[in-house]
C-alpha cells in the first residue's frame, strides 16, 4: 500500500510540512438519477495525453495546471504518460493506462459515459490557478454536457 | 499532490451540482483536504486501480468508487476499500 514510511525522506518531509489546502465548506451534490442511468465522465490527474495533443509542460513553476480533453472514443492504450513526478513508479501506467484512466473498465461495466473526459497533471504544488481557472472551466464544460457524476483518479 | 489536485477539482465540480467520487492513495491527505466522496485504496503510489492489465481488480475498484455516489451526504465521506 501507499505507506508514507516507504517514501523517500525528501518526499516524507514535504508531505509533513506542505500546507495542504482544506476544502471548507465541503460541497455536496446528491446524484440526480439512479447510478445505472447516470452519465459519467472520468477525470484523471495522471498526466495522460492523447497522442495528437501537446504534453504537459514540466517547466511551469508550481505545476502545469492546464488540462486535456480525452474523447470517449479514444484507444486507451495510446494515451501518453506526461506526468513530471518522480515520487511513483511510472511502469504500471505506461504498461496499462487504464490503471489511472479506467475508460475500458467503464465500457465493460456498461456505464453511460459522457462524449469526453478530462486529464490533468496532478503534480501541482501551487494549486491557485487550478482551483480558480482550469478546474472551474472543466466543471462548466461538464455542466454543459449534462454530466451526472464524475470519477476522479489520482496517481 | 495528485490526491490534492483531484480533490480540489472535485470541489469545483460538486459546487456546480454534479456528484463526484475520488479515488485516493494517501489517506492522510484526504483527511486534510476533504474531497466530498473518497475511496481510500491500499495500493502503492502510481497504482490507483491496483495492478496493470488486471481488469477484474480494476473493475472492482471502479465499482466501489462509483457506489459512493449513492451515499447520503453531507460530506466529507471517506471510505476504505475492502
Amino acid at each position: 500500500m501507499a505507506d508514507p514510511a516507504d517514501l523517500p525522506l525528501k518526499v516524507r518531509l514535504f508531505l509533513r510540512t506542505y500546507p495542504w489546502r482544506r476544502i471548507d465548506p465541503v460541497p455536496w451534490a446528491p446524484l440526480r438519477r439512479p447510478l445505472a442511468e447516470a452519465k459519467i465522465a472520468i477525470i484523471s490527474s495522471a498526466g495522460l495525453v492523447p497522442p495528437d495533443q501537446e504534453p504537459f509542460d514540466n517547466d511551469v513553476r508550481g505545476g502545469d495546471w492546464s488540462y486535456r480533453e480525452v474523447p470517449d472514443t479514444i484507444d486507451v492504450s495510446t494515451l501518453v504518460d506526461a506526468h513530471r513526478s518522480w515520487t511513483y513508479d511510472h511502469g504500471g501506467v505506461r504498461a496499462d493506462p487504464n490503471l489511472a484512466f479506467p475508460l475500458d473498465r467503464l465500457r465493460e461495466l456498461g456505464v453511460v459515459r459522457n462524449h469526453r473526459h478530462f486529464s490533468f497533471m496532478g503534480s501541482i504544488t501551487a494549486p491557485g490557478r487550478l482551483s480558480k481557472q482550469s478546474a472551474p472551466e472543466v466543471a462548466e464544460k461538464l455542466v454543459a454536457d449534462g454530466v451526472d457524476a464524475v470519477l476522479l483518479v489520482p496517481i | 499532490m495528485c490526491n490534492q489536485a483531484v480533490s480540489l477539482i472535485a470541489a469545483e465540480i460538486e459546487k456546480r451540482g454534479i456528484a463526484t467520487t475520488c479515488i485516493v492513495l494517501l489517506r492522510d491527505v484526504a483527511v486534510k483536504v476533504r474531497p466530498p466522496r473518497a475511496l481510500f485504496v491500499p495500493f502503492p503510489l502510481g497504482y490507483p486501480l491496483g495492478a496493470p492489465h488486471d481488469a477484474e481488480l480494476q473493475r472492482r475498484v471502479v465499482t466501489a468508487a462509483l457506489a459512493l455516489l449513492e451515499e447520503k451526504g453531507p460530506g466529507p465521506l471517506l471510505v476504505d476499500y475492502a
